[in-house]
């Protein structure tokens, strides 16, 4: 079972969380050039190993938290607030 | 399509005379490829050891005659998706490219045993998909139009229908999610993929490719933005040309070249039952409950379902998953409650955000891809071999895969097929 400990909610089953995705800054889209647009859409660095993402307490307290994990382990190593400035989900 | 002929160098040739000659002598069969020391140069280098590598290199060798070439494979053949999957092979997808590319696989299986000289057991026995809701019926009406357009046997059948066909389903009005109806395809069905990864395996190797298992590819070597060679664990090889088929794997391989990739890698489970007698005719799909199953020859059911809600290189099975994938087929076969499941695995899939694959060039020259394969590449093995090798042969993308490039996603010219390909694998 893997377990993430939710700063507002403490440890829960990972059943009750949404994956968001990888922790990605997005281009203004606003003067940003398609290609630079379709790259924040689709491309992915998908490592093996460490990794930070977004993910949502959907059956808690629904906040979006910013995970670390390793994909190899399933490892969560932390899980913090999305400061501002840092990635957004 | 014209039977290969034999290999000269091809280690005996399987025939029912054979089969009883070894049947009485007893003495063993011979290996069925060999073993080779890694050369320093190949002409062309294929990593990852599943069907889609496999094939590339048997069909390099048989139609265009290169057979100096290797396929290196960092444990044995068909340790990845190719010896995990769930078998399925259909070609009514959604989109013309897509439905077009499938039916060509499709017919390269139909004549596969032959071709390979060896028994892939390929068992047509018809598949649908469930429609439960008007939105579900809706889509497959779409589907059933494409495919008869592209000269595909497929069509809407009702629940009436359903039911003749798979007198155990539950299609009652009563069950939670009823039966409105089904996209039956009946050329689809279920194959032996350990045979399909052997038999590729055989052919290559008796026409010339070397086959290098326990050999992993550490790096790519390139230079003025063309590829030079690749380093392994047996040493540096040296090679114009390296394909990248290495599935779940795949963007892995890809940052050696420094080529990014739209995909993301998630594990998909699957299970099997033990093995009772044979009730179960057509593979059965089910959308809306996220759930599969079919019975094998061997009288197993085989029961698979989406990927893992998020992305991960580790193949553990989970609780969660068999758990809700027992209560959804209970749903479609309450008959089911007394089966016992024997064992669950665990494959890894490369996920692209349109469910096609990508196969082609990449801006690095020779550095070709074969990726993108998800939860529904085990049945695109042979054509996209085939594509893939004439592409290397003739150096000009085939028509059949032009619409599958790496450079549609920055086109933003999607080929949609999650509507085909979700779940029903
Ligand atoms: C549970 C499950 C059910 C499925 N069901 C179906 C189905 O019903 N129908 C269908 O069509 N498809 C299905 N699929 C998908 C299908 O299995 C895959 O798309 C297909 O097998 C991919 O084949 P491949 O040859 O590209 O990759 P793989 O068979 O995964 O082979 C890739 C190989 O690359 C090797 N490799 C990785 N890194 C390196 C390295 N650095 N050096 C050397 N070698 C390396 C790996 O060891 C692996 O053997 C299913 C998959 C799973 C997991
Ligand atoms: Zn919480």
């Amino acid at each position: 079972m893997i377990l993430i400990p939710c700063p507002h909610c403490g440890e829960r089953n990972v059943s009750e969380f949404q994956y968001v995705g990888e922790a990605l800054t997005r281009p203004n889209p606003d003067g940003v050039d398609p290609e630079q647009w379709r790259s924040y859409l689709y491309l992915r660095s998908n490592p093996a190993g460490p990794t930070v993402e977004s993910w949502f307490h959907r059956a808690g307290c629904r906040r979006y938290l910013k995970v670390e994990r390793d994909t190899v382990t399933n490892e969560v190593t932390s899980v913090t607030l999305p400061g501002r400035g840092g990635p957004q989900p | 399509m014209k039977p290969v002929k034999n290999g000269a160098r091809r280690m005996g040739r399987y025939s029912a005379f054979d089969l009883a000659r070894h049947g009485v002598a007893r003495n063993g069969w011979p290996r069925a490829w060999h073993n080779h020391d890694l050369r320093r140069a190949y002409d062309v280098v294929v990593v990852g050891g599943g069907v889609h590598g496999l094939a590339t290199a048997y069909y390099l060798a048989a139609r265009h005659g290169i057979s100096n070439v290797a396929v290196l494979e960092k444990g044995y053949i068909g340790s990845g998706g190719s010896g995990r999957n769930t078998a399925i092979i259909r070609s009514n997808y959604l989109t013309p490219e897509g439905v077009r590319f499938y039916d060509r696989s499709l017919k390269l299986y139909e004549s596969l045993s032959t071709e390979l000289n060896f028994n892939v057991m390929f068992s047509q026995r018809g598949h649908l998909t469930l429609a439960h809701n008007d939105s579900s019926l809706r889509t497959m009406r779409w589907r059933a139009e494409v495919n008869k357009l592209e000269g595909i046997d497929s069509e809407v059948i009702s629940t009436a229908q359903v039911k003749e066909l798979v007198p155990y389903l539950d299609t009652s009005s009563e069950a939670r999610y009823p039966v409105l109806g089904a996209l039956y395809h009946p050329p689809g069905g279920i194959i032996r993929h350990d045979a399909v990864v052997w038999g590729y395996a055989r052919a290559a190797d008796s026409r010339g490719v070397h086959i290098h298992q326990n050999t992993e590819v550490l790096g790519i070597d390139v230079a003025g933005g063309a590829v030079r060679g690749v380093a392994t664990s047996g040493g540096k090889v040296a090679t114009p040309v390296v394909v990248n088929a290495t599935a779940g794997w795949a963007t892995l391989i890809s940052d050696m070249a420094g080529v990014a990739m739209p995909i993301t890698t998630s594990p998909l489970q699957a299970a099997v039952t033990e093995p009772v007698r044979p009730f179960l005719g057509p593979v059965i799909v089910s959308g809306s409950l996220h759930v599969y199953l079919s019975q094998t020859d061997r009288g197993e059911l085989v029961f698979g379902s989406a990927v893992d809600p998020f992305p991960s290189y580790s193949m553990r099975g989970s609780l969660d998953f068999i758990e809700s994938l027992a209560g959804h087929v209970l749903e479609l076969m309450p008959s089911l409650a007394k089966m016992r499941v024997l064992r669950q695995w665990a494959g890894l899939c490369d996920m692209t955000p349109d469910y096609s694959p990508i196969m082609g060039q990449t801006p690095v020259e020779g550095f070709l891809v074969d990726v993108g394969w998800g939860t529904y590449g085990f049945k695109a093995g042979p054509v996209a071999g085939e594509a893939m090798a004439q592409l290397i042969a003739e150096g000009k993308t085939p028509e059949l895969i032009a619409g599958f490039s790496l450079d549609r996603f920055m086109r933003g010219e999607l080929l949609g097929e999650k509507g085909a390909a979700a779940v029903g694998h």
